[in-house]
C-alpha cells in the first residue's frame, strides 16, 4: 500500500526519481527546480540510490552528458528550470533527434527579463516545438504521477521519445500538499527494465550515434522522428490506463471538471487549475453551467480528442500563462481555437494571459473570466479576444 | 559505392548507424581548397599528423610510419600542418589551384626546394 505524505512538489519529483532510480542524473542547480537535485543528491548518500550523479557545470552540459549516458544505453533523468531549460535549447533537439528517452522534471518559471524566479510557462511553452513529450501537471500528485509514467511513455518501443514532466514553480514546487506515496516496489514493477535499443556500450554490435545527414537524408530523419512523437499519444492513454489500475488514479490526455453539459467553459494547463476548479464548484452552486477543460498532454497535442471535449460549449477562454510574444494568442489559445475550426461549433472563443512571473491568480479573477464569458453569450459580442488577468491598467 | 536512399519510415530510428565505417562512401576530399604537401626527407615519423587528422586522411604503411595524404579524404583542414614539429615543416599547405596537374613529386619539388 502507498501511504499519504505531506511534501513539496519537488519533493515529490525527487521521490518518483529515487524510486526510479535511473543509472545516470546529470544536473546543474537552478530556482525553483534545485531541491529536486538537491534531494536526489542525499537520498544517493543516504544509499537510498545507487544512481551515477554527474554534477555540470551548466545545464548545456547536464543536457549533454545526459544525452552521451542515455545513446550509452543507461535510464537517464534531469531536472531544470526557466533558463536553464533555455540553455539546454540545442541540445534538446539533439535529445529527441537522436530518440533517447531521457525524462526531464521541469519546474515551470519565468524566463528573465526582468529577474524573475517565479512561476510561468515562459520556459516550457518556448520548448513545446523540441520534439519532447510534454506532460503538464496540476499539483505534487500529479507531478509525481506523470514522472513515473513519462519513463514507460519515453522508453516505449514505438515511441522512444524523451518526455518532460511540468509543474508549477512554487505554486506546486514549493507548496506543501498531501499525496500519495507509492511503494517502491510497485513503481519499479510498473516500469520495469529498460531496453535501449542500440546502446553505445554494446561493443559486439557496434553504432554510430549522432552522425550527420546530408539533404538527402535528413528530412526523412525528421519525419521518422516526428512518427514516433505522434505514436506518444495512443501510450499515453494506455500508460495513463494500466497506472490506474495499479495505483488507483486513472490518468488520460486531459482531465475534464464539470465539462460535459458546461456553457461557460476555461480551457487551462497547470496549478491555476485547482482554482477555477473551486471556482466551478460554487458557480454551480449558483446553478451557472461552468467547467474546465484541463491539458495535460501538450505534446504531441491531442487537439481531435480536445476540440471534441469543447462541442456543447457557448463560450470558451483559454489561460496562457505566457506572453503572446506577437502570435495571435497564447500558444494554448492558438492551438484549440485551431483544432476547432475543423469541428462544428463557431462558439466565440477569447484568451487570457495570466499569472506571469509568479503573478498570483485567486479566485476572484477566475470568477470575472466566468462573468465575461457569461456576458459574451447574453450580448454575442466579443469585445476583446485577448486580455490578461490580474494586470495593473487595462490592456489595449 | 552507390547509397540506396530509403523513405523515412524505413530509415533507424535516431539516424543511428548500424553498419559502422560507411564514412568511407563519403569523399571529403571534395571539399578541398587547400591540401597539404609532405616532405619525407624532414619528417621525422612522430606521427603527430597521422594522431591530429579529423579524417583519417594521413596514410600508413605496414611498419606504421607515415606515408603520405589520401587526398580522397582529406578535407585541407591544414591541422596536420599546425602540429607538425619538424624543423623544417614537413607538411605545407598549397592552394588546390597551384596543384593542378601536377604529380605529387612535382609538388613535392616546388613546394620544399630550399629545403633539402
Ligand atoms: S589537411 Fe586536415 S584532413 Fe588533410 S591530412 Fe591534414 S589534417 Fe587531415
Ligand atoms: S607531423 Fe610532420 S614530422 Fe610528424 S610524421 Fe607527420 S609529417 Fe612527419
Amino acid at each position: 500500500m502507498g501511504k499519504k505524505v505531506a511534501l513539496t512538489g519537488n519533493e515529490a519529483a525527487a521521490h518518483a526519481i529515487r524510486q526510479i532510480n535511473p543509472d545516470v542524473i546529470a544536473a546543474f542547480p537552478i530556482t525553483p527546480s534545485t531541491p529536486i537535485p538537491q534531494t536526489v543528491a542525499q537520498f544517493i548518500a543516504d544509499g537510498e540510490m545507487d544512481t551515477e550523479l554527474v554534477t555540470v557545470e551548466s545545464e548545456h552540459s547536464a543536457m549533454s552528458a545526459c544525452i552521451g549516458a542515455a545513446a550509452a544505453g543507461g535510464r537517464v533523468m534531469t531536472a531544470t528550470s526557466a533558463n536553464g531549460y533555455a540553455l539546454m535549447w540545442e541540445m534538446l533537439y539533439i535529445a529527441s533527434g537522436m530518440r533517447l528517452p531521457i525524462v526531464m522534471a521541469v519546474v515551470a518559471r519565468a524566463l528573465s527579463s526582468p529577474l524573475n524566479i517565479h512561476g510561468d510557462h515562459s520556459d516550457i511553452m518556448g520548448g513545446r516545438d523540441t520534439g519532447w513529450i510534454q506532460l503538464i501537471s496540476e499539483n505534487s500528485q500529479e507531478a509525481y504521477d506523470n514522472i513515473i509514467q513519462a519513463v514507460k511513455i519515453a522508453e516505449n518501443k514505438n515511441v522512444m521519445t524523451p518526455a518532460l514532466v511540468a509543474q508549477d514553480g512554487f505554486n506546486t514546487s514549493h507548496t506543501i500538499e498531501i499525496w500519495e506515496l507509492e511503494e517502491d516496489k510497485k513503481v519499479k514493477e510498473f516500469i520495469g527494465e529498460y531496453q535501449p535499443l542500440y546502446p553505445m556500450l554494446n561493443t559486439d554490435e557496434p553504432v554510430t550515434h549522432g552522425a550527420w545527414a546530408p539533404p538527402n537524408w535528413y528530412f526523412e530523419h525528421k519525419m521518422n522522428q516526428l512518427r514516433g512523437l505522434l505514436d506518444a499519444k495512443d501510450v499515453v492513454e494506455k500508460v495513463g490506463k494500466e497506472f490506474g489500475d495499479v495505483f488507483g488514479r486513472h490518468y488520460g490526455l486531459y482531465e475534464t471538471y464539470k465539462l460535459d453539459d458546461a456553457e461557460y467553459v476555461i480551457v487551462a494547463a497547470g496549478s491555476v487549475c485547482g482554482t477555477t476548479k473551486d471556482v466551478i464548484d460554487t458557480l454551480r452552486e449558483n446553478g451557472v453551467k461552468a467547467g474546465l477543460l484541463k491539458i495535460r498532454l501538450f505534446r504531441p497535442f491531442p487537439y481531435k480528442e480536445l476540440a471534441d471535449t469543447l462541442q456543447s460549449a457557448k463560450a470558451i477562454a483559454v489561460l496562457d500563462r505566457v506572453s503572446p510574444a506577437g502570435a495571435q494568442g497564447g500558444p494554448l489559445f492558438t492551438e484549440i481555437r485551431s483544432a476547432l475550426y475543423d469541428t462544428q461549433t463557431r462558439a466565440p472563443i477569447v484568451n487570457y494571459t495570466y499569472g506571469l512571473g509568479g503573478r498570483d491568480t485567486q479566485p476572484r479573477h477566475i470568477n470575472s473570466v466566468f462573468e465575461t464569458l457569461k456576458r459574451i453569450v447574453e450580448t454575442g459580442k466579443v469585445e476583446k479576444q485577448f486580455d490578461c488577468l490580474n494586470l495593473r491598467g487595462e490592456w489595449r | 559505392m552507390a547509397e540506396k536512399l530509403l523513405n523515412w519510415d524505413e530509415v533507424l530510428i535516431g539516424g543511428t548507424i548500424k553498419d559502422p565505417g560507411n564514412s568511407k562512401q563519403y569523399e571529403t576530399g571534395s571539399w578541398r581548397v587547400e591540401r597539404p604537401v609532405w616532405n619525407p626527407d624532414t619528417c621525422i615519423q612522430c606521427m603527430f599528423c597521422w594522431v591530429y587528422c579529423p579524417d583519417s586522411a594521413i596514410k600508413v604503411d605496414e611498419n606504421g610510419k607515415m606515408a603520405g595524404i589520401d587526398y580522397t579524404f582529406c578535407k585541407g583542414c591544414g591541422i596536420c600542418v599546425e602540429q607538425c614539429p619538424s624543423k623544417p615543416k614537413s607538411l605545407k599547405m598549397i592552394l588546390e589551384s597551384q596543384a593542378k596537374g601536377k604529380t605529387e613529386e612535382e609538388l613535392r619539388k616546388e613546394v620544399f626546394s630550399s629545403e633539402k
